[in-house]
């Protein structure tokens, strides 16, 4: 167990190690940075200045390793829209917010979803069934903004019962929660759905039956053990879906999270901040991958004990 | 304490259980008889797809659902009608007085509990008020009636941590841990090399001189047959053509289907050059023929044989138990 931890572990930082070496080359390959900074009648001179304040006259794999060893101590330069922050300054302030709104977001679509796909499951082409494939139908043909903005229409304009946007108390996460969450309960219904009708046709569902115990602890027990194990492993993409979806929802209700940031810089050319969060989101995706791999160890047995 | 046949505890009468698919209807058990006696070891014998482990699954109403429905028939255990019981009633039978081991023991072992855990599954769920210490103390107790080495320590382990004839046995402890009255083996050995395979089968012996409960063997294999049952039912396309005592069947196979299965058995005596087998195939469950279903296949097959039904001949003297579904033994008698 702490062999795979162990392992697991040292696969992540070189997945990461990989995710540098693909920012640092994007952003070369992306043109040259001076061109975006400067003004349009700078002078020859003005580039080679801050071609060297910024190292950029120097070989590659030197520009590299000060990257990397910057980066190392989170640096990842200064903002160019707000002079004087540091890109991960301004992340980290924005991450507090995204987390909370992506925490949610899950919470509100396993907390729907599961039930949903078990009891979908249990009683195949049943009423939970049917309902289950509208659920997974509309979950995934309404986009994120459109639903964000119907939700806003009805329970901020029309009914007046939530704010619109803004983060100010828990009032605020609803919609936005629900409009995040919206894709990924369609998408953990057919995951939990398919893996317990899979687990439900095994041989040891037969037997807690012939056992004699309750249909619903066949379901919730034996069955839904086995059958979380499969949807787990999609965790992390599930995750990494709620990060990336954070940027829409976050625009759509002026969430002061990473990825209204995030907009926010690209449309300014603030490159720095870009690069600080596209390296946060991926040592996010790659935590959250390891942090899967150690669930999936305790909850299945087989690979607790290699 | 030796072995003693008893009165008659289940009955099954004239049971059928077809399979509603979209292609048809699946007559997977279509007309099964047999009495089963306490003490008694019965076999249910036939090839593959000939609905033995269907007909065992609907002894518990276990059928694979909502696709598979008992539609005729009766099951009385001790005289009691099974098919007039509900969910909840059938709860209390399952495990209890009437138990199961399952075809696959390798795979019916729930990986992500304990053994321990399984075992006291079954245990406390018909021994309502124990709690913990004493219900792993009947779990260990069940594991050292199968004969399980170290039990203590078994209990801890995880399915996948112990080997496959130690499930083989887990899997009779869970059947044996509430004390049924019956228990149902399908092929439980199918899947073991040959001395596990015999281990095992001594066991199930040992088990049923000690408690004297009725077993129903479910097997292709009439070797296995001759060394543990008692009286055999053999099955051909959902429905039994011939019962009665083991010697009876092994001396005077009176239907031509278990005359061709007996000829497929291998012999110790003689040096076989070629295993007989029985030529063609099983006729198509959603398509069967009016008459007799071995017909096609049968050596002795007349006009009468493809149209009409064979009823059941009892086979010997008066009073014998021995009977066979067979136009031929009509002329005989
Ligand atoms: N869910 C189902 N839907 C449709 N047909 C089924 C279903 N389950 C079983 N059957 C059919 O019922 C028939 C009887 O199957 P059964 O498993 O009882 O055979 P068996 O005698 O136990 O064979 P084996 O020796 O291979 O175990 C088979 O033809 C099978 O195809
Ligand atoms: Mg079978």
């Amino acid at each position: 167990m702490q062999r795979f931890i162990a392992i697991r572990f040292l696969q992540s930082l070189l997945a990461l190690w990989v995710m540098s070496i693909i920012v640092f080359g994007l952003a070369r390959l992306s043109g040259n940075p001076l061109e975006v900074m400067l003004p349009i009648e700078a002078t020859k001179e003005d580039y080679a200045r801050l071609e060297k304040y910024w190292g950029l006259d120097r070989p590659l794999h030197e520009q590299y390793f000060v990257f990397i060893k910057k980066a190392l101590h989170g640096d990842f330069g200064d903002s160019l829209k707000y002079q004087g922050r540091s890109a991960m300054e301004l992340v980290t302030e924005r991450l507090p917010a995204t987390l909370e709104l992506a925490g949610f977001a899950l919470l509100v679509s396993i907390v729907v979803a599961l039930p949903i796909g078990v009891l979908a499951a249990a009683a195949k082409d049943g009423k939970w069934d049917t309902g289950a494939k509208i659920v997974a139908l509309l979950g995934q043909s309404l986009p994120s903004f459109w639903l964000g903005i119907m939700l806003m229409w009805i329970f901020a304009v029309m009914l007046d019962w939530l704010p619109s946007s803004g983060r100010s108390g828990w009032k605020n996460l609803i919609l936005p929660g629900i409009t995040l969450g919206w894709f990924q309960v369609a998408v953990i219904m057919r995951l939990v759905r398919s893996s317990m009708l899979e687990v439900m046709d095994s041989e040891f569902v037969k037997l807690a039956r012939v056992k004699g115990i309750s249909e619903s602890k066949v379901i919730w027990k034996h069955c839904l053990r086995n059958a979380g194990i499969a949807p787990l492993t999609y965790f992390a993409i599930i995750a990494g879906g709620l990060l990336t979806g954070s940027v829409v929802t976050e625009t759509v209700f002026t969430w002061p999270g990473v990825g209204l940031l995030v907009v926010d810089a690209v449309r300014s050319r603030d490159f720095q901040v870009v690069q600080a969060v596209v390296i946060l989101f991926a040592g996010i995706f790659i935590l959250c991958n390891l942090l899967v791999d150690i669930m999936y160890a305790y909850l299945d047995p087989r690979i607790r004990y290699q | 304490m030796a072995r003693q046949i008893g009165e008659v505890i289940l009955e099954v009468e004239d049971l059928h259980t077809y399979c509603f698919t979209r292609f048809g209807t699946v007559k997977a058990v279509d007309g099964v008889s047999f009495n089963l006696r306490q003490g008694e070891a019965l076999a249910i014998v036939g090839e593959s797809g000939s609905g033995k482990t269907m007909t065992a699954l609907s002894l518990l109403q276990l059928q694979p659902r909502p696709a598979a429905r008992i539609v005729k028939g009766s099951i009385r255990l001790e005289g009691e009608d099974l098919l007039q019981k509900t969910e909840e009633q059938m709860r209390e039978i399952r495990g209890k007085r009437i138990s199961m081991i399952l075809q696959d023991p390798q795979t019916s072992l729930n990986p992500v509990f304990t053994v321990g855990n399984q075992l006291i599954e079954a245990i406390r769920n018909h021994h309502a008020g124990e709690t913990g210490r004493s219900l792993v103390r009947r779990a260990i107790e069940g594991l050292k009636q199968v004969r399980v080495a170290a039990p203590e320590r078994r209990v801890e382990d995880y399915p996948h941590q112990i080997s496959g004839g130690m499930k083989q046995r887990v899997v009779g402890a869970i059947a044996i841990s509430c004390e049924p009255k019956v228990i149902i083996a399908d092929e439980p050995t199918t899947s073991l090399d040959v001395t596990i395979q015999a281990q095992y089968l001594r066991l199930l012996r040992e088990i049923q001189e000690e408690t004297n409960l009725a077993l129903i063997f479910i097997t292709h294999d009439f070797g296995i047959v001759a060394k543990m049952c008692d009286r055999v039912v053999v099955m051909y396309a959902g429905r039994h053509v011939e019962s009665g005592p083991v010697r009876d069947i092994f001396n005077h196979p009176s239907h031509p289907y278990t005359q061709a299965l007996l000829r497929s058995v291998p012999s110790m005596d003689e040096d076989v050059k070629r295993l007989y087998s029985i030529e063609g195939q099983p006729p198509a469950l959603w398509d069967l023929p009016s008459g007799c279903r071995f017909a096609a296949r049968c050596e002795y097959a007349q006009e009468r044989c493809s149209s009409e039904y064979p009823p059941s001949f009892t086979v010997g003297l008066n009073g014998s138990t021995h009977s066979a579904s067979c136009w031929r033994l009509r002329e005989s008698t």
